[in-house]
């Protein structure tokens, strides 16, 4: 089932130019969807063991401004240049994670060095201004001037080649999850996650069990930095680090579903179309309309529902199918 | 060379100055942290509203700056206390995490409300108090007088927890919340006046704040962080570690500013507060692990 309805989501969502022509507009926000759904499930990743990370702005502004300013000031191109952005996001997670797990930051603790991380980032992006361009943001120098599609600088004018990419980003995002949740990994993190003593004694290398899946979890998520950045060939500070976008990805998360495996796209899909609808229904008379309503909905959410929609649905439709049929026993 | 000293002289001083502004915001948060155990994300945005309070009155109502400043304090006292009600009470149960969480939500929905109500604008009082001059060292009154201030109202709130007996019992139910309601303390009530007195400490920064700072949706972000790094700094709920962690806090802002860009003192204190964690992870003046 896990791997099944991923690649039906896949295959429907790739056959959607082919079958229904959408519009530019509509595959914006398909590709939007397909991207943050990424980043979420990568957040995810360690977030559905307690070690929520308020910090994941930090990777997605690493690997995005990491890889706009190779190819800016270097010419590197994005295939070599992403991989390094990569190592760095994995170096920096390093440098937080084995601290803080080797002397076992938990909690609100953890959450709140992460948010310090994620500032150290997005303050150290504005702070080299004459490099970053501060605030103002950074866009990728464009390879677009010669023809629509520049493979060697990531660049392409088609929506639907971008469709594509972050659909195969997206579905391997997706079994990454699936692979933690059917690793060893997955029962020594639920172990530790419980009582860390207890799993130590039973053998679990806490400390490295934890920062495993942290750097998994920061790779992936400097990956969606990348494909935001070369997607939108536009970063700014404030849209790709900071503690606004950190708490943006645990949110989405909480409101898709935490524990489940599409539950991350399902928020992803859920704030989009929020957003998107609320801008379509107001305009932009009423600016922050859908702040208002996002936050509002997220307290309600933890206080409510804090398993989520899809967590939710999940729950009541596992619930009834087990009750009826009865034990059989002769 | 002389010159040079007498600068950064005065990037300390306003370290200090600045220190006593944030001790104060550290010590509200610190005192919800202490006794009930929740860290408020949405601080900031409480001392937001505080300083839109202050502006409205004093530049649109032509209210005394002094009841302006009352009024602000009692309406943010007033929003703990309805945000513990609201939104705190019912999740105490619930995971810990969630807690911190779901203050996360109060964020954006204060943020935003704001924007809505108020517009993206930097407002200001148009109030310019003068400098103190000592030789070639200036220092504006308004810094001055907040962290005075600052300093009364902690010495204020230190005398209540430790001479009264409401403050007494708050002090008893942060000990231990499962003995406490046995021995006839109802921790409903005394959780509603901390939120309250938390509340009304961030209003208190919101009228310090509002003096040297504009006012704009989103200035709870530049407060928020700090805050909160100086709060575990000091060891979460340690109020002591928390007024202490504020002045280093303040003295790597200001004399990282004057070496460098402004930028690169909050970097230098957050790194200085991550590698912290690393060597003490209960808190720089923590006394004992909690």
């Amino acid at each position: 089932m896990d791997l099944l309805i991923p690649l039906l989501i896949a295959i429907v969502v790739g056959l959607l130019p082919v079958l229904a022509p959408i519009g530019d507009y509509h595959l914006h926000l398909v590709i939007l969807m397909l991207i943050w759904g990424f980043v979420y499930t990568a957040w995810s990743v360690m977030g559905r063991f307690g070690l929520v990370s308020l910090g994941h702005g930090a990777f997605m502004g690493i690997g995005a401004y990491g890889v706009t300013l190779l190819w800016n000031e270097l010419g590197l191109s994005p295939w070599l240049g992403a991989p390094i952005a990569l190592a760095a996001a994995a170096l920096f997670a390093l440098l937080i994670g084995w601290p803080c797990f080797r002397f076992r930051i938990t909690g609100h603790y953890f959450a709140l060095v992460t948010l310090a991380a994620t500032e150290i980032v997005r303050l150290v992006i504005v702070a080299l201004r004459d490099l970053t361009g501060g605030s103002l943001g950074l866009t990728p120098k464009t390879a677009l001037a010669e023809g629509p599609v520049a493979l060697a600088a990531l660049q392409f004018a088609a929506k639907e080649v971008w469709l594509y990419i972050a659909l195969l980003v997206w579905l391997s995002g997706v079994l990454v999850w699936r692979a933690v949740d059917r690793s060893m990994l997955r029962y020594a993190l639920e172990a530790a996650g419980q009582d860390e003593d207890a799993a130590a004694s039973i053998g679990v290398d806490v400390t490295r069990a934890k920062l495993a899946v942290t750097l998994l979890s920061a790779v992936l998520t400097a990956v969606g930095g990348v494909l935001y950045a070369q997607y939108q060939l536009y970063v700014a500070p404030e849209t790709v680090s900071g503690i606004s976008i950190s708490l943006q990805i645990v949110f989405a998360v909480i409101a898709g579903g935490m524990f489940v495996q599409l539950g991350p796209t399902v928020g992803a899909v859920f704030t989009l179309a929020l957003t998107e609808a609320l801008r379509v229904a107001i305009g932009h008379t009423i600016p922050s309309l859908d702040g208002l309503i996002y936050g509002l909905l997220l307290v309600l959410f933890i206080v409510y529902m804090p398993k989520g929609i899809l967590g939710q649905a999940l729950a009541l439709a596992s619930r009834r199918p087990r009750r009826a049929p009865a034990p059989a026993r002769a | 060379m002389a010159v040079f000293d007498v600068f950064l002289l005065e990037a300390i001083l306003n370290g200090l100055l600045f220190g006593g502004v944030l001790a104060l915001l550290a010590l509200g948060l610190n005192l919800i942290f202490g006794v009930i155990d929740v860290v408020w994300i949405c601080y900031a945005e409480l001392v937001m509203l505080g300083m839109y309070t202050v502006y409205f009155l004093y530049t649109v109502f032509g209210v005394p700056l002094a009841l302006a400043f009352l009024a602000a304090i009692l309406l943010v006292a007033g929003l703990g206390a309805l945000l513990h009600q609201l939104v705190i009470r019912p999740v105490l149960a619930s995971e810990p995490i969630n807690q911190l969480l779901v203050t996360g939500g109060v964020l954006f929905f204060l943020q935003a409300a704001a924007t809505v109500a108020f517009g993206i604008d930097f407002r200001n009082l148009g109030l310019s108090l003068p400098s103190l001059v000592v030789g070639e060292i200036f220092l504006p009154w308004s810094r001055i007088l907040a962290a005075a201030t600052a300093l009364l109202a902690m010495l204020g709130v230190w005398l209540f927890l430790r001479r009264t007996f409401l403050g007494t019992a708050i002090r008893a139910i942060a000990q231990d919340r499962q003995i406490m309601p046995l021995m006839g303390a109802d921790p409903g009530r005394l959780y509603l006046l901390t939120s309250a007195i938390g509340g009304g400490l961030a209003g208190l920064g919101a009228c310090l704040l509002v003096l040297q700072y504009d006012v704009h949706p989103a200035i709870g972000l530049s407060f928020g962080p700090i805050t909160f790094m100086i709060c575990v700094m000091g060891g979460l709920g340690n109020l002591v570690g928390g007024f202490l962690a504020a002045f280093v806090f303040a003295q790597f802002i200001s004399v990282g500013g004057f070496f460098f860009h402004i930028e690169w003192g909050y970097v230098m204190a957050f790194v200085f507060f991550v590698a912290v964690m690393f060597v003490r992870p209960q808190g720089l003046f923590a006394a004992s692990g909690r």
